[in-house]
């Protein structure tokens, strides 16, 4: 393969996800390192905007991960988020940006293994998508590039 | 038409309402909204083929709300407008006066909100053919094809946020798109912010867009933005199977949800 | 400046394309884009469509873009390191076909950039900005040049202005010392003058209403707190595309924005009809509804700048109306004020 490393952010949630990962680490399981783990209250907090933010700055993937349905430490947080990440991967995949670099998943606090499983896979699948270049051509690729440059506005 | 100007004039003879936003002939040949506060001005009001604006967009409109009781001409979009409204606490329920035109162009009186529910379960408006056709046509592209496409559609767009203003479901006082601690999407015209825009205005009506088109009807540049909101529509009754604007009992589709929600994409 | 007249043959308009082009200057004209026609930097002479009555914008986009980087900065630990904007990027750009109208909303953007302070991007670009006009054959009924003092075959503004005669041929008026190098510099485009008239071929444009009578209306205290302006913008959903489309509307907003260490502020476009556009951190909202909004617009146009910057901030090009999703008719309204204040 080529020596692509991808960044790849995860937003988890702190009841579950975010335990399952420590877990990971505590049972001295190995996962790849192009994790950024960022916590949350609740899955349910995750706006879809910061999903697009970690595009627009650089980020090639993302995962986004929280407790199973029912488990939910708000009771519905992550029945919400469903919902919305049902709607948010149809409007990715209509305005043409590629929902396979998004991991969705349910991380129990218990399931340190299942985490390693999700990073590693979806580490994979960056990998062989490559670097988001069409993202970061319109953000943060392309205003570096710009100001490098010096162009004064086309 | 004769129904609805008579009943108009009644209206505003008795009292009962103090404006009637309905259309009126505007210059050029164009239709605009009017608003109607005399009975004399029932002449006024018109309605073909050319009103097509949401004027469901007046309702939260503040130096409209001054002008007293209103009643509204409504066409199907505009019914399920001022049913969402309701939901949404923009309006009291039964407070705005509905001069229902339905979708064969026969003059409605509804009474109460009830009657409204009642009309639209089975006389809902769809999307036109032609924009059908379209989401059909994006839809049968390549991920990288859509992007391309978007980015081509988009580019133009200068940010005048005519989109936004004609939207009757976009009546927040501050837009997101106007937070700036952080700045959220960029305000200015350029590829990231327009694609960035447009994408969470299509979010932020996924569930409650009553498929007026009004958003693309307004763009000056003719770009076709009311595709992002009708194919959310579309995604929205697929998986939930819910229409927005049918009733004033049940929240918006992503206001809620069911625990037996199906997606095939979680792992 | 007496005005000299030559002509160009239909058959070297493009030689005159060509010229301008291996000069090597970038040429925005108007091009078709699907339903509409669009100012575009163009390549060949072909690309080029004078089939048009209004493009949809102005073509402010060239002397105030829509984003205008001001400056660059470097954030290092502690330090920041302000980095200017290298001037001599700034291209020679050719307006080719530009009608009357939008050539003289150049006069009132000028006004506004170099009222106090002079802003070198824009008289930069106002230096680098050769302008060749088109008099008008075609109008409709969003046309009002007339009313604002300005006509279909008004020379104001522009270097050389051109007006179609009936066999095709142009009629070339040279207005400016840039204009005349411009012809002295191409003899075999720029040749010995017809006899006919440029009247002859230009469209009339009906007088809406008359300026000089407007303004001292619009300056009145009574116009400024009549209830017109209630009654008359209740269907306005404060937009901007009016602002936007507008060859003269020069509101801006400045914004930073970067990546890590690197940053850039610049000015982008801005309307006073929008909500925010006059929001203060305290939360007060001096222009707290659409009407105020809309009054300023006109206001702005048609008391302010007269008395501030000695200009009319409206060229009667009418592209505000035609932009309008709810059919605010600025010549309509004006008339309005002017027969009834």
């Amino acid at each position: 393969m080529s020596d692509f490393t991808p960044k790849i952010t995860a937003f988890v949630c702190n009841w579950c996800t975010y335990a399952g990962a420590d877990l990971t680490g505590t049972s001295r399981m190995k996962y790849s390192a192009n994790v950024k783990i960022i916590r949350f209250p609740c899955t349910g907090r995750v706006d879809f905007m910061l999903l697009l933010k970690a595009f627009d700055n650089g980020a090639d993937g993302i995962i986004v991960s929280g407790c199973h349905p029912n488990d939910c430490h708000y009771t519905s947080g992550n029945f919400h988020a469903r919902r919305r990440w049902i709607v948010f991967r149809n409007l990715c995949d209509f305005m043409g940006i590629d929902s396979r670099r998004i991991t969705f998943s349910w991380v129990s606090a218990a399931e340190g293994g299942k985490w390693a499983e999700i990073v590693n896979s979806t580490t994979e699948k960056v990998i062989e998508l490559g670097p988001y270049k069409r993202y970061s051509q319109i953000s943060k690729d392309g205003f570096i590039n710009e100001f490098e440059k010096g162009t004064i506005n086309g | 038409m004769d129904s609805l100007r008579r009943k108009a004039q009644q209206l505003l003879e008795s009292k009962e309402v103090d404006c009637i936003i309905g259309y009126n002939e505007g210059s050029s040949g164009n239709v605009h909204a009017g608003f109607i506060t005399t009975p004399g001005q029932a002449e006024k009001l018109i309605f073909d083929d050319r009103c097509k604006q949401n004027l469901g967009v007046y309702l939260t409109k503040h130096e409209v709300m001054r002008l007293g009781k209103l009643a509204i001409v409504a066409p199907v979009p505009v019914m399920r407008t001022v049913l969402i409204l309701t939901y949404e606490c923009q309006i009291v329920e039964n407070s705005v006066k509905v001069l229902g035109i339905g979708l064969d162009g026969q003059f409605l009186d509804f009474n109460e909100y009830a009657d409204i529910e009642k009309y639209l379960t089975d006389h809902c408006n769809e999307h036109p053919e032609e924009d059908k056709k379209l989401i059909e046509k994006i839809s049968a592209m390549s991920v990288e094809e859509r992007w391309d496409f978007w980015h081509e559609t988009l580019k133009p767009c200068i940010k005048c946020f005519a989109c936004r203003q004609a939207c009757p479901m976009c009546y927040c006082v501050r837009c997101q798109v106007e937070c700036n601690q952080p700045q959220w999407i960029p305000v200015q015209s350029s590829e990231l912010g327009n694609m960035e825009w447009h994408f969470m205005r299509a979010m932020h009506l996924a569930g409650r867009c009553t498929g007026c088109g009004d958003c693309g009807r307004s763009c000056p540049l003719g770009i076709p933005v009311h595709l992002l909101t009708f194919k959310m529509s579309d995604v929205v009754l697929d998986n939930f199977n819910t229409k927005a604007g049918l009733t004033i009992k049940e929240p918006s589709t992503l206001s809620t949800y069911k625990a037996n929600d199906k997606e095939t994409f979680i792992r | 400046m007496s005005m000299e007249i030559k002509s160009i043959q239909k058959d070297s308009l493009d030689k005159l394309f060509n010229s301008l082009k291996s000069r090597g200057n970038l040429i925005y004209a108007p091009v078709k884009v699907k339903n509409e026609v669009q100012f575009d930097f163009v390549e060949k002479f072909e690309q080029i469509t004078d089939d048009f009555i209004q493009t949809t914008q102005s073509v402010k986009n060239s002397v105030f873009p829509k984003i205008e980087t001001l400056f660059k900065f470097v954030k290092t630990g502690k330090e920041v390191k302000m980095l200017d904007m290298d001037m001599s990027l700034i291209p020679e750009i050719v307006i080719w076909g530009i009608h009357p109208c939008d050539v003289w909303g150049f006069d009132s953007l000028r006004a506004i950039f170099t009222w106090d302070t002079h802003d070198m991007f824009f008289e930069k670009r106002m230096d680098k900005l050769t302008i060749i006009g088109m008099s008008c054959a075609k109008a409709d009924d969003y046309c009002f040049c007339t009313s604002v003092n300005l006509g279909p075959g008004s020379t104001k503004g522009s270097d050389v202005l051109l007006t179609k005669t009936g066999n095709g041929d142009y009629i070339a008026e040279l207005v400016s010392d840039k204009g005349k190098a411009l012809a002295t510099s191409m003899p075999d485009v720029f040749v010995q003058a017809v006899q006919s008239k440029k009247e002859d071929f230009l469209v009339v444009v009906e007088k809406r209403f008359d300026s000089e009578s407007l303004i001292p209306k619009m300056q009145k205290k009574e116009t400024f707190d009549s209830p017109f302006w209630v009654t008359n913008s209740l269907r306005c959903l404060g937009c901007g595309a009016c602002a936007y489309v507008c060859p003269t509307c020069a509101c801006f907003d400045i914004q930073d924005e970067g990546y890590g260490a690197r940053n850039i502020r610049f000015r982008c476009w801005d309307s006073c009809g929008l909500k925010q556009f006059t929001i203060h951190t305290s939360g007060h909202n001096p222009r707290e509804v659409q009407s105020q909004r809309w009054r300023q617009r006109l206001m702005h146009k048609f008391a302010y700048m007269p008395e501030r910057n000695k200009v009319t901030g409206c060229v009667g090009c009418g592209k505000c109306s035609r932009a309008c999703p709810v059919d605010m008719n600025i010549a309509e309204q004006l008339q309005e004020i002017d027969q009834k204040m």
